[in-house]
């Protein structure tokens, strides 16, 4: 399990565990991100910038503080 | 009869407000464009009835500022019937704000929008089926075309008549038990906050902060803590958790019965998004971009200019000056003259071209990317992401800018932004900025203005960043919407309501401006205006007659270029002002304080007192950068 800003590109992986308050996990939450849900980052910013997440077929900007929050599961 | 439309960002409420009220909400393609709640009286098929335009909002519980608009608006029980606009494309997800909406026991008519961009992603909805589990109506919609729109009002003017309810969507047994035993001891206080009972219990489940704090009794505190905890303990996370998954198991649920899953086409644009987001090529577009943009816009607006600057130079100020030498009427007409061809001459050619761009971009979903691929920069400057879409409206104008920070989640981070936004060189500054220093100095010196605008910027969110406490960041999560091809009649639309806004408001001041400036020389009473404002045009090497111009600008910002036309009695500025003194007035009045309309809507935003703040800061800044450029110029002798 790693954090979802260590994820690889291109590679479906599985949301396991949101860290943080209620706020983000709310915020998180809507746009279809929490336990269970599987996501894709497509794109990854340059100089730690944000990444660019696919989740339920839309497109979502995370920065990358907030990604450090999402654990996911690689499957290998 | 009042319809009210409520959805997730950008799921179109504004624009179908727009098919049926007339283009009065602007629209664009990025979450957040409508921050405050707009109303229009629509005659349709023979009624005449309210709509109400909400912001857009993820779920009945408030994040931003924004969003609780929405859920106040509802709660104030006003609404006869509500659209819930609902993204087609994401449906799965949409679902759960329609699930609250349906435990809120409203009437509701489900405006399934975007079906086309559904079917590109292979959904196959059958709103029929989605119609039975609901128990209410199901309407599809294409809104940018206007398709299904008529349909939509005739269902909701008829749900609103017959007021009949949608279905509860059960949560599971043991989760059902548990709102089921607080909603019998919530009856009072429901009654008295006119919500449904149901609706209260799962909100005090949710642990819904405002909800909470609205109750007073000490007994029923403690028994929506037991309740709570007992949801949390046989769950093993948060009951505000429990309640969430819930709904996404449902909203999961009612997908899967209605809709069929196909094939998703691979478009074009998805290919040219991975470009144009990629993390290093992505830069380089956004650049060509924005030189792109810039260079349209000024050779569209050059080639204006000219023949109508010369129109009014051969035509009308000859007719003028036929008048009798120095009477009160030729003043006053000299000034009304001027005004007049000042907003037609130098103000609209710069200014069309620049609101039809902007339109576009906004319209295909440039903004969001930009706002991805700034964040990293933004960081650095204490701000993030989410922060680029006031400040990128700021171009247009500040008024919207500054309001549009309602949709950051944090105190420091509005004002920052509204702060930082008052900078941006809004339409009224980029004529400024076109009709001086890229038509007498060059575009690439117009375009460095902007460069170093952005520096300045960049430097003041540094330091702002460092004395204004940092709150906890919740960082950057935004959707990006996919691209849309821009319709014409949104384009020119949202350009119309643009302009007319210069043209009823500004344009007549305009005028009023230069008639009162007439009467000043006329009474030669502009001397003492200049006299007062003359320590400042004398540090930054000014003509002192531009003095009265600063004062104007403030009115509005294009009152500065018409007006130093006027002052200077002529419409070639070369003749009189050096360019070093053309670099110095535009950096001067694109930085100092923002027009009349920023600091009434910063005020309203922010308060007084950091309204005053930041009108002192634009003062410093300006007078800083316009020294320091002239002392620079000087030295390098970089005009000469």
């Amino acid at each position: 399990m790693v954090s979802l800003d260590k994820a690889p590109l291109g590679v479906k992986v599985k949301v396991v565990d949101i860290l943080g308050g209620k706020g983000i996990i709310q915020r998180l939450n809507e746009l279809g991100i929490f336990p269970g849900t599987c996501v894709t980052v497509l794109q990854s910013g340059i100089l730690r910038g944000p990444l660019l997440v696919s989740v339920g077929g839309r497109n979502v900007a995370l920065s990358r503080g907030v990604a450090k929050k999402i654990i996911v599961e690689v499957y290998k | 009869m009042r319809i009210v439309l409520v959805g997730q960002p950008n799921s179109g409420k504004s624009t179908i407000f727009n098919q049926v009220a007339g283009y009065k909400a602007v629209t664009s393609n990025f979450p957040g464009t409508t921050v405050k709640y707009l109303k229009g009286k629509v005659n349709f098929v023979g009624e005449i009835f309210e709509i109400v335009d909400l912001p857009g909002t993820y779920s009945l519980t408030s994040l931003d500022l924004a969003e609780l608009v929405s859920r106040n608006y509802l709660l104030k029980g006003e609404a006869d019937v509500v659209i819930n606009v609902v993204d087609a494309s994401i449906l799965s997800r949409s679902l759960e704000l329609t699930i609250q909406l349906l435990e809120f026991g409203i009437p509701l008519v489900l405006c399934l929008n975007f079906m086309d961009e559904a079917a590109r992603k292979g959904l196959n909805i059958d709103s029929s089926k989605l119609s039975s589990i609901l128990g209410v109506p199901v309407v599809e919609c294409i809104a940018v075309k206007g398709i299904g729109i008529n349909k939509l009002f005739l269902t909701a003017l008829k749900m609103g008549k017959v007021k009949k309810k949608g279905r509860e969507i059960l949560y599971s047994k043991d989760v059902e038990d548990v709102i089921e035993e607080l909603e019998t001891k919530v009856l009072t206080l429901s009654s008295k906050l006119k919500v449904p009972a149901r609706f209260l219990a799962i909100k005090l489940l949710e642990n819904d902060d405002e909800f909470i704090s609205a109750v007073k009794d000490e007994e029923l505190i403690a028994e929506v803590k037991i309740l709570q905890d007992r949801l949390s303990k046989r769950h093993g996370k948060p009951s505000y958790l429990v309640i969430s998954a819930e709904r996404h198991a449902s909203a999961l649920n009612i997908f899967e019965e209605a809709v069929k899953v196909g094939v998703a086409k691979v478009l074009l644009r998805d290919k040219i998004d991975s470009l144009l987001m990629h993390k290093h090529l992505g830069y380089v577009f956004l650049f060509i971009f924005l030189y792109g943009f810039f260079n349209i816009v000024f050779t569209f607006g050059k080639y204006l200019e000219e023949p109508l600057i010369s129109f009014f130079e051969d035509f009308l100020i000859p007719e003028v000056s036929f008048l009798p030498i120095n009477t009160l009427f030729k003043q006053v007409l000299k000034g009304l003259l001027e005004g007049l061809a000042g907003g037609i001459g130098i103000v609209l050619p710069y200014l069309v071209p620049f609101l039809i761009g902007l339109a576009v971009v906004e319209d295909m979903g440039y903004l969001p990317r930009i706002a991805f691929l700034m964040d990293t920069f933004l960081h650095r400057v204490g701000l993030h992401g989410k922060s680029v879409v006031p400040l990128i409206l700021g171009y247009g104008c500040n008024v919207p800018a500054i309001m549009s920070t309602r949709i950051l989640e944090s105190e420091r981070d509005r004002f920052l932004t509204a702060t930082l936004s008052t900078f941006i060189p809004c339409a009224a500054r980029t004529t400024i900025i076109f009709g001086l220093v890229a038509f007498y100095i060059g575009p690439n010196a117009a375009l460095l203005i902007y460069l170093l605008n952005i520096l300045v910027v960049a430097a003041l969110g540094k330091l702002l960043s460092k004395v204004t406490p940092e709150a906890i960041p919740i960082g950057m999560v935004m959707e990006v919407p996919p691209y849309q091809i821009p319709s014409i009649k949104v384009v020119l639309s949202k350009t119309w309501l643009r302009i007319k806004d210069f043209v009823v408001v500004a344009w007549p001041l305009l005028i009023l401006g230069s008639i009162v400036l007439s009467l000043l020389e006329y009474y030669s009473l502009n001397n003492l205006l200049n006299l007062f404002v003359s320590p400042l045009t004398k540090v930054l090497d000014l003509p002192q007659p531009v003095g009265v111009t600063l004062i104007f600008g403030v009115l509005r910002k294009e009152l500065a270029l018409v007006m130093l036309m006027q002052a200077l009695e002529t419409t070639n500025v070369l003749t009189v002002m050096s360019k070093t003194q053309i670099l110095t007035f535009t950096l001067f009045t694109l930085f100092y304080v923002p027009c009349i309309a920023t600091i009434a809507a910063l005020e309203r935003e922010l308060g007084i007192k950091k309204t005053f703040f930041v009108t002192i800061l634009t003062l410093i800044v300006a007078t800083f950068i316009a020294f320091t450029s002239k002392e620079i110029v000087t030295l390098l002798q970089i005009f000469s």
